[in-house]
């Protein structure tokens, strides 16, 4: 049985999906060898430290009736450099300008040996070079396969399960609220507008949404892609976007006319990273509704694959958590 | 059928008339006409490009004429549209005017807008309209495609095109 202690930066959707799942599955990563203790967890507030192992489930109630984990002043910077442990849980939130406290946070998660396993999409879509760099410098392991579809698997399954192959592109919806505005506008006959102000309300799409139906979300992603499939030194800046917000009722009909849906799809491919509303015949793989991602990896071997999942919410993400978690005492 | 041909004439006026009138004598409907003035061939006869539709049977029958008017024949191919493509715009498509747009892709001569459908909510807001596009390989769809989109960026329109899969 192989100890193994944890802390959780960030403890909101992500954050506290992590500490459920840990909860549910403490049997069957016990079966796996690893015993797992949740030593510090951290909000914006301050944060709890036990070395002993945290009560998961105290923490949680905690968090849900007053609002904040802290009994300590210590901020997760803090307990990523004093505490003793083996792996940082980073789920703060994405910063896209500057990367943030999640950016803060990975680099001296790997200045005091500690391995990062990540929701965050900001630090790697803007620093991915220097962070493999400092990762294997530290000789500790960077994974981030939550950062790309949630639970829909996609990094980890081009690495392990296509090994080999060549990668010739991938093309997908990598963004829910994208998905589910363009699928309810075809569904409703209601316009972007409508369909936004739904997606607000079920609190599917942010108040401020731009972030989402710009495109911007879905290129960090293709940027993530490239740099970790495709071995590119990527930026945001190199990603040409073009989001859904002027996407009528009247072009979706008219794509229905031909056989098509409408979807917001990026595309990664050695020579182009791009984000646009593309015509997706409508019994294609890709033409996925809802809120569901899809990815269609194109290979030289295998052909295409076709993977489709749920792409954000609090288990789903944190199940991707956990498998990157697995991965690094699994060999 | 579509044909596109190339056709040398001498450098003596009314040639071109020589060459023309067969094609509508046998019911042939030209699509361009690429007169290069100032070329030369080795020959010393000037190239000329020819784009037209005829009834397969009759090709045989027109090379036959050109050749009895003492033009010379210098490559006879079908053009197929292999390639078939749909392509949205979303915008002020009408009043950025739409004849112009399809025009550019009808220019190329290795692609034509074939069919379009458009919806105008009301006056004065965007208006969307999907596109259909033959082209005689996958490669000029794609290239179609894109002269498409630099036209869109001008004309401040969206292009949504089919994903990769569709055209590939
Ligand atoms: N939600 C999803 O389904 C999903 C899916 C894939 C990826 N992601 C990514 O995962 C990350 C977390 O998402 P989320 O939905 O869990 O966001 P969230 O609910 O907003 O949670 C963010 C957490 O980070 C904490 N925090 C903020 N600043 C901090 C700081 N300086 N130090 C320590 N903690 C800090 C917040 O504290 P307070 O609680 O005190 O505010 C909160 O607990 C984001 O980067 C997001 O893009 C989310």
């Amino acid at each position: 049985m192989r100890k193994v202690r944890a802390s959780i930066i960030g403890f909101g959707s992500v954050g506290q999906g992590v500490a459920e799942v840990l909860l549910r599955k403490g049997d069957e990563l016990k079966s796996l060898g690893i015993d797992l203790d949740v030593v510090a967890i951290a909000d914006s507030k301050g944060s709890e430290v036990n070395l002993a192992g945290i009560d998961l489930k105290a923490a949680l109630g905690r968090k849900r009736e007053f609002g904040t984990v802290a009994i300590d002043d210590l901020t997760g910077e803090d307990v990523i450099k004093s505490v003793d442990h083996d792996i940082v849980i980073e789920t703060t939130p994405t910063d896209i300008e500057t990367g943030g406290i999640g950016l803060v946070n990975m680099v001296a998660a790997f200045e005091f040996g500690r391995h990062v396993v990540t929701s965050n999409k900001g630090p790697l879509a803007l620093k991915y070079r220097e962070l493999v760099e400092a990762a294997k410098e530290a000789d500790r392991k960077l994974l981030f396969e939550a950062t790309v579809g949630g639970a829909m698997p996609i990094i980890n399954l081009v690495r392990d399960t296509l090994a080999g192959n060549e990668i010739l592109s991938v093309e997908g919806i990598l963004n829910g609220t994208c998905n589910y505005i363009l699928t309810r506008m075809m569904e409703e006959h209601a316009s972007y507008e409508q369909m936004l102000a739904e997606s607000q309300e079920l609190g599917i799409a942010e108040t401020d949404p731009t972030y989402d139906v710009e495109g911007i979300d879905t290129a960090c992603k293709l940027v993530i892609l490239a740099n970790s499939i495709f071995n590119q030194d990527a930026t945001y800046q190199d990603v040409d976007v073009t989001g859904i917000t002027k996407v009528t009722l009247e072009s979706l009909s008219l794509a229905y006319d031909e056989g098509y849906v409408i979807k917001l799809i990026g595309e990664v491919k050695k020579d182009r990273l791009r984000v646009s509303p593309r015509l997706v015949p409508a019994s294609h793989p890709l033409a996925v509704g809802g809120t569901l991602n899809v990815a269609s990896v194109s290979t030289d071997l295998a052909g295409t694959i076709t993977v489709t999942g749920r792409g954000a919410g609090s288990i789903e993400t944190a199940s991707a958590i956990l498998s990157d978690i697995i991965s690094i005492y699994k060999d | 059928m579509r044909v596109s041909m190339d056709i040398e004439l001498k450098d003596t006026p009314g040639q071109l008339l020589l060459a023309l009138n067969p094609i509508s004598e046998l019911k042939g409907n030209l699509k361009s006409i690429v007169h290069h003035h100032e070329e030369r061939t080795p020959r010393s006869t000037i190239p000329v490009q020819l784009v037209f539709e005829i009834e397969p049977a009759n090709l045989e029958v027109l090379i036959g004429r050109l050749e009895d008017n003492g033009i010379g024949v210098a490559r006879v191919d079908e053009k197929r549209f292999t390639a078939h493509g749909a392509v949205l715009l979303i915008g002020h498509i009408v009043h950025t005017d739409i004849q112009d747009t399809i025009d550019t892709i009808d220019k190329t001569g290795f692609a034509e807008v074939v069919n379009i459908s458009l919806s105008m909510p009301q006056i004065d807001m965007r208006s969307s309209a999907s596109l259909k596009i033959d082209a005689v390989g996958k490669n000029e769809l794609h290239e179609a495609i894109s002269v498409l989109r630099q036209v869109a960026i001008k004309k401040d329109l969206v292009v949504i095109e089919p994903i990769e899969a569709e055209i590939s």
